[in-house]
């Protein structure tokens, strides 16, 4: 069965997913590959700010936030 | 021309990394390291207080160095900035990738996180295509043990190509190890063979292709395989800095265009365009360093991080978030507020000792009034007011905040507020300055290194102003105790006094976030920068090095600057009290001057005066206007509030004098030591010079709105 793709802000706390397509330029894209977030990654959403956004992803063993605009660039497929 | 090279490197090393080296007995090891792996704490533990700060040249980085001793040899350590990885554009990745690149330390030490080894590698591979005298230390031992992670870390060396040792820094473990390793790497008595990232093979074609080209020009002055890597990739930043460093334009050499130019072309035609090929390279390196974790990292439990997790769920939870976070910063702002007074006291006490003393000693010599006066009234007497009143605050915040950033729990505050300072297009991390802004003004700006891009920073920098440092909240809190909090019955005193505070907070933080906004609109335009902030374990704090670090970095550090400029204040403010023409003093003849403008924003001539007599620290500036009421020539201080307001309501003021006085303590230029730190870290008189401005015009405003909207409906 396979599970359509998402953008990563829409990706549920809770619900791990792999990295299907980074759609960031420039920086903001060297920045996602620093942190390990190349094409199939494992990527779980942990937690919300208070405020709703930024979101805690589980990302090869470290906890990163990132803004929804950020997170938005990155497509998920779900597991 | 490969030899012009050799022969300046060690000019290389003095002057663009600042770095110098005493005898030839001396070796240079770089210290490198993702952020909050424990690097500094591995720099600390091994240099102790051999060490000294100072800035990268021309850049606002940090650059630490320190010494130690192993055996017979003496190791110059520096600590470069931490970095993610070698290929980004931020200043700290330039100038950490310059330093290892180009510095040509004698060895680099890679400092890892046990807990998160995977991540960590990626630098590690990164460095080992740059230069093959490299050792690994893998740090936080102790948490990956109790965390149930092990890891092998012989099979790990093995892989790698390099020595790896495991290390927990904070207990002195696997320290000595690791300085004997780097003792023989840099004496010659271990061999390497670095492990090199094998990337697609048609990426591995081009290189082969040019490779032989970039060697013939370059020699052995610098690794060749990672020279070709980076003409095909393009890195701007890094090939201006190539270019320096060999002396020549490599990039504009004609064998190499034509070179590059074809291999190119094969990379293209093959399906690799520029965008694909960092994708590509980076692809690879995650991949390695994937594969040799699942060779050498066991997780015994795979949950090993539910604890943070479950800390995490309170303390970034939608319900207690917020409130914790409040409580948590107002126990710091309190503990320091009230802490301080027994200190400040005691400090006030046997300075001013000295200072009889030192007038015992000015009669005894029989010098003459003016000379007593200028040195021991103005110029010590303001330097004992600013470091009894100073000191104590800062030794006792900077350890309270230290602690927080010590424990982990800072990047959660930046965590929380991130929307807010979102949508005043600022950076998260900027709540953190703030925060830090409330102990410090000058901390806070220097804290705002943290914040990587550049428009970012700067708004953090003009706005750390609008929140009120601790020179500030003593003069806060004794008005709105006489005026507000006495405006009730008296069994709502402090109840309403408290309220006055917290509202001068919450109007601060306000008005950091609409000046943020503001700014970004104008002349600081642009668009958020992209925002990943790592969220780190928890950690056990140590309370012995926090005290050490944070009077060491932050309180001496602040107290010396403020030292700097209280001492030509406290000679001015003497002279313009005591120097009398016509009939007044140069302080009442500057009051009358401000009087008309002063009297427009609320205030009066004095109290304007105050402020701007005032600029080496704001903890003055209530001294100053007791002075002036009092006509008494030197800065004094009245025992009791009652004795404080009675004098004040003598002298015309009104609850509209002070909350305006509070809002124009809130909102006006930064100190002498901000302004000074100001200079420093944007290396711009301009910038400067905006950051006195906008919250100086910002107070002016509101002073004069609020004042002429009182005076026009009359309630005065």
């Amino acid at each position: 069965m396979k599970s359509k793709v998402i953008p990563l802000n829409l990706l549920p706390i809770g619900s791990a997913a792999r990295v299907k397509e980074l759609t960031a330029d420039g920086s903001t894209r060297r920045r996602m590959l620093d942190l390990g977030l190349i094409i199939d990654t494992q990527v779980e959403a942990m937690q919300k700010s208070p405020s709703g956004d930024p979101t805690a992803y589980q990302i090869r063993g470290a906890v990163i936030a990132l803004r929804s605009e950020e997170a938005s660039k990155i497509f998920v497929e779900e597991n | 021309m490969g030899c012009t090279c050799q022969s300046t490197g060690v000019n290389v090393l003095k002057e663009t990394f600042n770095v110098s080296r005493n005898s030839d007995n001396e070796f240079v090891i770089a210290l490198a390291g993702n952020p909050n792996v424990g690097k500094s704490t591995v720099f600390n533990s091994l240099t102790g207080l051999n060490q000294h700060t100072g800035n990268w040249p021309g850049k606002t980085v940090t650059n630490a160095q320190g010494y130690y001793k192993h055996r017979d040899k003496d190791f110059i350590l520096v600590d470069i900035p931490g970095t993610y990885s070698l290929m980004s554009n931020s200043v700290e990745e330039e100038v950490a990738r310059d330093f290892v690149c180009f510095g040509k330390p004698d060895a680099t030490v890679v400092v890892t996180d046990a807990t998160c080894l995977e991540r960590n590698l990626n630098l590690v591979l990164q460095t080992l295509e740059i230069t093959d005298k490299v050792v690994v230390c893998v740090n936080l031992m102790d948490e990956a043990k109790r965390k149930k992670i092990s890891i092998d870390i012989d099979g790990l060396s093995k892989r790698l190509g390099v020595p790896a040792i495991g290390t927990s820094a904070r207990n002195n473990k696997g320290l000595n190890d690791l300085m004997e390793t780097v003792y023989k790497i840099t004496n010659k008595q271990a061999n390497t063979s670095p492990l090199k990232v094998k990337y697609d093979d048609i990426i591995e074609k081009a290189i082969e292709y040019l490779e032989p080209y970039v060697k013939g020009i370059v020699g052995n002055t610098i690794n060749s395989r990672w020279v070709t890597l980076k003409l095909l990739d393009g890195d701007k930043t890094l090939l201006s800095s190539l270019n320096d460093f060999l002396g020549f334009k490599l990039n504009e050499n004609e064998i190499i265009i034509s070179k590059l130019k074809y291999a190119r072309k094969f990379l293209v035609d093959n399906g690799i365009n520029p965008d694909a090929f960092r994708d590509n390279v980076v692809s690879s390196i995650v991949h390695t360093a994937e594969n040799i974790c699942n060779h050498v990292v066991k997780l015994e439990n795979k949950k090993y991080n539910a604890t943070d997790r479950r800390i995490d769920s309170i303390l970034t939870s939608k319900l207690f978030g917020i409130p914790i976070m409040i409580v948590l910063l107002g126990l710091v702002f309190w503990l320091t507020i009230t802490g301080a007074n027994y200190p400040s006291e005691i400090i006030a006490r046997f300075l001013f000792w000295i200072e009889d003393r030192l007038t015992d000693f000015f009669m005894w010599i029989g010098s003459p009034a003016w000379l007593h006066g200028v040195l021991v009234l103005g110029i010590y007497r303001t330097l004992a007011w600013v470091v009894s009143v100073m000191l104590p605050p800062m030794a006792i915040f900077f350890p309270l905040f230290t602690l927080l950033e010590d424990l982990g729990y800072l990047p959660r505050v930046a965590f929380n507020l991130d929307n807010f300072f979102k949508k005043a297009c600022a950076h998260g991390k900027q709540a953190l300055t703030m925060c830090m802004g409330f102990g410090c003004n000058a901390a806070g700006v220097i804290g705002c290194r943290i914040i990587d891009s550049p428009r970012e920073r700067l708004i953090a920098i003009i706005t750390n102003n609008f929140v009120p440092c601790n020179g500030r909240f003593p003069t806060l809190i004794a008005i709105s105790t006489i005026f507000i909090g006495s405006a009730v019955s008296s069994a709502y005193h402090s109840l309403v006094s408290t309220i006055a505070m917290i509202c001068v907070i919450v109007l601060g933080v306000a008005m950091t976030l609409l000046m943020s906004r503001i700014l970004s609109k104008t002349i600081l335009k642009g668009l958020p920068s992209s925002f990943a902030l790592e969220l780190p374990p928890y950690r056990k704090p140590q309370i012995g090095r926090i005290i050490v670090r944070s009077i060491l970095d932050r309180t001496l550090f602040v107290l010396t600057r403020a030292i700097s400029v209280a001492a030509p204040a406290g000679l001015i403010i003497w002279l313009m009290a005591n120097i009398q023409v016509g009939n007044m003093s140069l302080l009442s003849h500057g009051a009358n001057f401000l009087q008309p403008f002063a009297n427009l924003i609320g205030l009066d001539g004095y109290i304007l005066m105050a402020f701007i007599l005032g600029l080496p620290a704001n903890e003055i500036v209530v001294p100053i206007i007791i002075m002036s009421y009092t006509a008494t020539g030197n800065i004094l201080e009245l025992s009791s509030l009652e004795e404080l307001r009675n004098l004040l309501v003598s002298h015309g003021w009104t609850y509209l004098t002070a909350v305006c006085v509070m809002l124009f303590s809130l909102m006006h230029f930064p100190c002498g030591t901000t302004l000074l730190t100001i200079r420093k870290e944007t290396q711009s008189i301009k910038w400067t010079l905006i950051s006195f401005l906008v919250p100086t015009i910002t107070g002016i405003v509101i002073c004069f709105i609020v004042t002429q909207t009182v005076r026009l409906i009359s309630l005065i």
